[in-house]
């Protein structure tokens, strides 16, 4: 046989994947650093991060990915894990992280001092730094926005083939329909969810501002939708958002009652941080003025922390009374409120 | 032959293990414990998704079937106005993610939309007062990847007409078939075993698909895998699932191949004479033309016009230096994968050409079914046996000598290549092994007498001979790579983003407007590669003067000659 077998191309393709390997991990070791594997996908955050850059001079690393991807991606990296911080955009996300194991507990006086016990586990696992309110929306041609106050009002005969929400595999309805479970009991939201499948306008689909869309275009007269998405279409300078904001009344559930349910935007330490001082830094860091500041004026979110902020639409929607129920809850009741769903034929 | 036991027989099956392994971690997750969703869905959702499913990819195979086989009919056998632009521009639509082509349709024809904006507005309709096709919807969903796979069809349906002798259509024609008849009785059936992989794979990515899918609403089989990953937290079940999606692929390209068992497919006239060209008049010349063009127009001018227009009024406001680094990021990735999909692919079907051992021809097989799992799916199966062996390594290494090696391939480029190739291998070496069986084994013992090694004989013989087919599958394999988004997602190393990954990141964070710019720019580079394979096409005509090596570049794009299954 040859010397030069055919194969040995084979073997000089991997030979060839394995040089590789010394180029694609470059971590200097000197440098300080933190490595953050992140579901928050927004644009707006890029000074986040750099203001904690040039702040302390720890470089931060991202790898930004779905909430589920990311856990299932240190739960495989095991001890060797370079992750540091899992930042998550879902309350669920982060219970699943920690029933996984995969957070260490926290202590720290300043996070503790300024992030809202709801809005943090109890040991210290992981902490919110952000919240967004899941508002209805109503258009004032179709309905009388006081028609409407409270989350259940949605499931009234009344509005039948008149409400667009999207799909029940979304993560901000999936925890809307939690915090029913856990509010109202597994039959309630059983029937809440029947009933709202029922008032459909059209099957759900598409996003959050799509909803939004559809109502003031008038093909459904109330839309479901997340705070910050209404807040981004006030802000455009496109006239046809511009339409859609002035057709709509904004509409913040259950305020005589328990309160319009939130979610949060969080993050804890990973077991196996190799750098956790740094991990601990970025996280006290989120809770500083500053960067509480960013997630109203960057993303429109309502900061965790109760600070006055500079975002002059955000601020106009006003104050409200949230559903301060542990968020961890609404982790725990995810996989119920998709066994719900299902059977409302909520696709 | 044994030569499985050889050395070089052992390497090569070392690597279809590898490659194989990650279908196999999928497929093993049959016999874990777990997975308790299953009862919950199959009682609630399940069937509904799994109809769906089936709608969807009869549509699909049905509808890229016709479009391709039609317009490579066409443009193959017939001469009318635009012919010789459409015969290269039919595979414009291949630079175009199916999820793009989502968004450009969903922002273009939604109740907000321009198309029904404008409607309201010239009659004066409310938005309930008339019924409007609802582009997010099943019937949306066939239309949209029947324009997005239609060119491997296509592709695939050419190369087999243009290989088909003259003499045969023309016998056909002395028994008194005119030439439809013909198509239908002569050309058609000849052509099957390379129409057959072209639907299966439009059929594979199709049934694979979560992007476009998702973003209509329309709720497949992948769906329910996803949802019982994300919704209920059960990676088991997803990948039981995903398995279970698998074994019904192959049980669909098992039973194609059974069905044409014994049939033989190669030429027995030594002399192929080429198709003479049948000129089109009047009426005719302009449906074929007309017939031609609907699919550009839709699969590729139309959402190309749409998301120019948003990129222009919106666009991403990081268009600048940061958009080279993802260029450079995405390019080089589809470039790399695609160079070593060409090699271990000549490699792999090579070494078939010597080895008809049933295991190494069953290992080779299941390496190929990576491209039927959808992408995070297969991801978690490259991911599990990386970090094990990493850890492995790493506890090893610190028991032994006190040292860390960390994670050595997990999260590096390494890992995301092959990621890539486990899942596009397949079509790099459809492409490979067709051209490489159409070379007579006796070139091989002519190459043997005169004194040639097997390396020598495959550098100096084949190789040159298969350079066409080569250039093709690494193309395919690169403007695949230029797309794919779910296993980039979870596989890539810190700090490194595609523009698939940009083009997601504003699209999941609902400012579709702005992820128009990174995908035009997916479009825009995968076009450079898609702009060379026209150019070849535009070549490959008999009669011209780079003839031959670059013509078998296409003829020899999929198996015609010697279907699998015929070659006992």
């Amino acid at each position: 046989m040859s010397p030069f077998s055919p194969i040995k191309i084979g073997s000089a393709a991997l030979l060839a994947l394995g040089t590789l390997l010394p180029l694609s991990f470059a971590q200097s070791v000197e440098a300080q650093e933190v490595n953050i594997y992140s579901s928050r996908h927004y644009q707006t955050d890029e000074r986040l991060y750099s203001d904690f850059e040039k702040a302390t001079g720890i470089h931060v690393n991202r790898l930004e990915g779905g909430g589920d991807a990311l856990i299932e991606r240190i739960s495989q990296e095991g001890r060797n894990s370079p992750a540091d911080i899992l930042l998550t955009v879902d309350a669920g996300m982060l219970w699943r992280a920690e029933d996984a194991g995969l957070f260490q507990s926290t202590r720290s006086d300043v996070l503790e001092d300024r992030i809202p016990a709801h809005f943090r586990h109890p040991d210290g696992d992981w902490f919110g730094f952000s919240s967004r309110a899941r508002l209805i929306f109503v258009n004032k041609d179709l309905a009388d926005p006081a028609s409407i106050s409270r989350y259940e009002d949605l499931a009234d005969p009344e509005w039948r083939g008149q409400i667009c929400i999207r799909s029940s595999s979304n993560v901000y309805n999936l925890s809307l329909m939690a915090s029913l479970i856990a509010h109202l009991g597994e039959e309630k939201a059983q029937d809440w969810a029947t009933g709202v499948v029922k008032n459909f306008a059209r099957k759900p689909q598409g996003g959050d501002t799509d909803q939004l869309r559809a109502a003031a275009t008038g093909e459904c007269a109330i839309a479901v939708a997340n705070s910050y998405y209404f807040v981004r279409l006030m802000q455009s300078d496109d006239p046809a958002d511009q339409e859609v904001v002035s057709k709509l009344a904004v509409i913040f559930p259950n305020q005589d009652d328990r309160g319009t349910h939130v979610n949060i935007s969080g993050a804890g330490i990973v077991e196996n941080a190799p750098n956790k001082a740094e991990a601990r830094a970025f996280l006290e860091y989120l809770s500083s003025d500053s960067a509480q500041r960013y997630f109203a004026a960057g993303n429109n979110e309502y900061p965790a922390v109760d600070i006055e902020i500079d975002n002059a639409s955000l601020q106009s929607l006003g104050t409200f009374k949230a559903d301060d129920i542990n968020v961890s809850v609404l982790g725990k009741n995810q996989p119920k409120a998709q066994q719900l769903f299902d059977r409302a034929g909520w696709r | 032959m044994s030569r499985i036991f050889s050395l070089d027989g052992l390497l090569f099956f070392g690597v279809l293990l590898l490659i194989g392994l990650p279908v196999t971690t999928v497929v093993a997750h049959l016999f874990m414990a777990g997975g308790d969703s299953w009862a919950h869905l199959m009682a609630t959702v399940l069937p509904r998704y799994i109809a769906n499913s089936l709608w969807l990819v009869m549509g699909v195979g049905l509808g890229t079937f016709l479009v391709g086989t039609g317009a490579a009919w066409l443009v193959t056998l017939f001469d009318f106005p635009g012919r010789r632009q459409f015969e290269w521009a039919m595979i414009l639509p291949l630079s175009v993610p199916a999820y793009v082509l989502a968004y450009a349709y969903t922002d273009f024809l939604q109740v907000a939309g321009p198309v029904q904006s404008l409607l309201r507005d010239l009659t004066g309709w409310g938005p309930r007062d008339y019924w409007f096709p609802e582009i997010r919807s099943l019937g949306g969903a066939i239309w949209l990847f029947v324009l997005a796979l239609y060119p491997y069809v296509y592709l695939a349906g050419r190369s087999a007409f243009l290989q088909q002798s003259e003499c045969v259509v023309e016998a056909s024609r002395t028994l008194g078939c005119t030439s439809w008849t013909a198509f239908i009785r002569v050309a058609l059936p000849l052509a099957r075993p390379a129409l057959a992989a072209g639907v299966a794979l439009a059929c594979m990515e199709t049934l694979a698909d979560f992007g476009a899918v998702s973003y209509f609403g329309v709720q497949t089989f992948t769906t329910g895998i996803y949802r019982t990953w994300f919704s209920f937290g059960d990676r088991v079940a997803a990948a039981q699932l995903a398995s279970l999606l698998l074994g019904f692929v192959a049980l669909l390209l098992l039973a194609e191949r059974i069905s044409r068992k014994g049939a033989r497919y190669h030429e027995t006239s030594r002399r192929i004479r080429p198709l003479g060209i049948q000129k089109l008049f009047g009426w005719r010349a302009a449906l074929a033309a007309f017939v031609c063009f609907l699919p550009l127009l839709f699969g590729f001018v139309l959402p190309g016009a749409i998301l120019v227009t948003l990129a222009l009024d919106v666009g991403d406001a990081q268009l600048g230096g940061r958009y080279l680094g993802l260029i450079r990021n995405s390019v080089s990735l589809a470039a790399l994968t695609a160079a070593l999909a060409v090699v271990l692919a000549l490699a792999i079907s090579y070494m078939m050409r010597t080895n008809r051992s049933a295991v190494a021809r069953s290992t080779a097989w299941i390496a190929g079914l990576g491209y039927a799992i959808p992408g995070s799916i297969i991801a978690v199966g490259v991911l599990i046996p990386l970090a094990w062996f990493d850890n492995r390594l790493d506890a090893f290494m610190r028991s032994q000598f006190d040292l860390s090696t960390g994670l050595l391939l997990t999260g590096s480029i390494t890992a995301l290549v092959f990621a890539y190739l486990v899942r596009f291998l397949a079509l790099a070496q459809q492409t490979t092994r067709a051209g490489l069986e159409k070379i007579t084994p006796s070139m091989d013992a002519a190459a043997a007498t005169l004194g040639a090694g097997r390396f020598q004989a495959l550098r100096k013989v084949h190789a040159p001979l298969l350079k066409g087919p080569l250039l093709t599958a690494f193309l395919l394999v690169f403007v695949e790579v230029m797309k794919e988004l779910p296993a980039t997602m979870i596989m890539r190393p810190f700090n490194f983003d595609t523009l698939a990954v940009q083009a997601h990141n504003l699209a999941a964070d609902e400012r579709l407007a702005e992820a128009a710019t990174p995908a035009l720019t997916i479009v825009i580079v995968g076009l450079i590669p898609v702009v060379i394979l026209t150019r070849l096409i535009g070549q490959s005509r008999p009669g011209q003067p780079t003839g031959s090596t670059i013509r078998t570049a296409f003829s020899s794009f999929w198996p015609r000659v010697k279907a699998a299954g015929s070659g006992k």
